[in-house]
């Protein structure tokens, strides 16, 4: 982490925005992680350069009804039948920093199917695809947070990091929020899996309470009888200062 | 009460299916104000190898330099057609391109006017959490007042700033380079 430079310290005090708070460093993984290989060529190796709040970063692209359609949240109704696999309810709220519902915000995912297969020219590994499963969707946020999702519980699948590789079930999370500065992308894994202590995307975090917070967990109110399983995911988006003298009394010295 | 952000993870390999609903090459609209230009780029890693699966997000202002979102309260046009977000996918070649109107200046923290500029993120597979950067236009008298760029190195600054391309009007190269020597300069915001 770079340092504010002295002489632009009192620009800041006169700022009217109050900005965003940054995450506690070992909740966030690093950019250099070798144990996740790509990251050794394509992660920055110089120190990133601390942003001041500008109107930049908090505004941000905002979504409304009008992208979503019928059935994007329902995975299980997008082919011409029905899925292979277990049919399962994924839900959560999306909070800010300061435990506020972030309310009609746009949340994408998508997933491997049943058989850890994605539709993707680049996916080569050998099961099946399912071509009643495309494997994304996407919903608007209530005005309380709260999302909901059916899938298919996704498989786990070989990746060629290192030998004898598999990534943990998991479903990629994409979500914007409020404003340049809350976008976040992550993936939601699946309790009990046991692959996840030797997954290094997910021992990336060094923090285990915060890995802990990407696994959802088994939920009887969301379960439908005879129907599907529930898992329940909260996320929460960075959240902003009160005011902007809040921000100024974090700058260092 | 206070809660700690969910931890970032990377968008992986297979972005495309989840995110190529979204994209949106265009915003110079008909209708839209503005001057008119075509950004092409090319991101390449560490060896100089194309990066060849990542998405690039623009968020930007008008022409007039006011952003589509409530926080900005300027008093300045807004146009319906234009909502300053952007969205493609680089290719087989690591190359990606977009069409946008030049953004106007919006404030400076404290006063002033920051340079038009667009406000730039980054994912790929090899990215535990997204890249931030920000792309400004070569020949803009202002980009010596930016206080963002003031923030930056001088010898690293022109890593920021896109600059004409192959003669044609409106036509601007921006190459991102993510580690190594002539690495761009990526923030923390
Ligand atoms: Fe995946």
């Amino acid at each position: 982490m770079t340092s504010r430079p002295q002489n632009l310290q009192k620009n800041l005090r006169t700022e009217a925005l109050a900005g965003y708070r940054k995450p506690d460093r070992d909740t966030q993984p690093d950019y250099y992680y070798p144990p996740y290989a790509s990251t050794v060529k394509r992660s920055p190796s110089q120190p990133l350069v601390i942003l001041p709040t500008t109107l930049s970063e908090v505004t941000g692209p905002l979504f409304g009804y009008d992208v979503i359609k019928a059935n994007d949240s329902d995975l299980t109704k997008q082919g011409n039948g029905d899925p292979i696999g277990e049919r399962i309810v994924v839900s959560g709220r999306v909070l800010d920093g300061n435990a506020r519902p972030v309310a009609n915000t746009l949340i994408e995912v998508w997933q491997a199917n049943s058989a850890g297969r994605y539709p993707h020219r680049r996916d080569n590994h050998n099961a099946p695809v399912d071509p009643n499963f495309p494997g994304c969707g996407r919903t608007l946020t209530d005005t309380q947070g709260h999302y909901r999702f059916v899938t298919i519980r996704p498989g786990e699948y070989p990746w060629r990091n290192h030998y004898n590789a598999w990534r943990p079930a998991h479903i990629h999370f994409s979500l914007f929020g409020a404003a340049f500065a809350t976008r976040l992308v992550t993936q939601m894994y699946f309790p009990g899996d046991p692959l996840l202590e030797y997954d290094p995307m997910y021992t990336s975090i060094p923090n285990e309470r915060a890995r802990q917070r990407l696994v959802s967990t088994f939920d009887w109110e969301t379960t439908i009888p005879e129907q599907a399983l529930g898992y329940k995911f909260d996320i929460v988006l960075r959240g902003r200062d009160e005011t902007p003298f809040e921000n100024d009394m974090k700058l260092p010295g | 009460m206070s809660l700690q952000t969910t931890s970032s993870q990377t968008i992986g390999p297979y972005l495309h299916i989840g995110l190529t609903w979204l994209v949106t090459d265009n915003l110079a609209a008909p209708g839209v104000s503005g001057e008119k230009v075509a950004i092409e780029g090319r991101i390449v890693d560490g060896d100089g190898n194309a990066v060849n699966d990542a998405v690039v997000e623009i968020w930007q202002a008008n022409a007039q330099g006011r952003y589509a979102h409530p926080e900005d309260t300027q008093d300045k046009p807004l146009e319906s057609a234009f909502k300053g977000f952007g969205r493609v996918m680089t290719d087989n070649d690591g190359v990606f391109r977009i069409t946008t109107i030049k953004p106007g200046r919006v404030p400076a923290p404290g006063s002033g006017l920051q340079a038009p500029h667009l406000n730039v993120t980054i994912f790929t597979r090899g990215l535990l959490k997204h890249l931030i950067t920000r792309m400004y236009f070569s020949n803009e008298p202002a980009n010596d007042e930016d206080p963002v760029l003031q923030r930056v190195p001088a010898e690293r600054r022109q890593t920021l700033i896109a600059t004409p391309s192959g003669g044609r009007p409106g036509a601007f190269k921006w190459n991102v380079i993510l580690r190594g020597e002539r690495e761009t300069v990526f923030f923390d915001y």
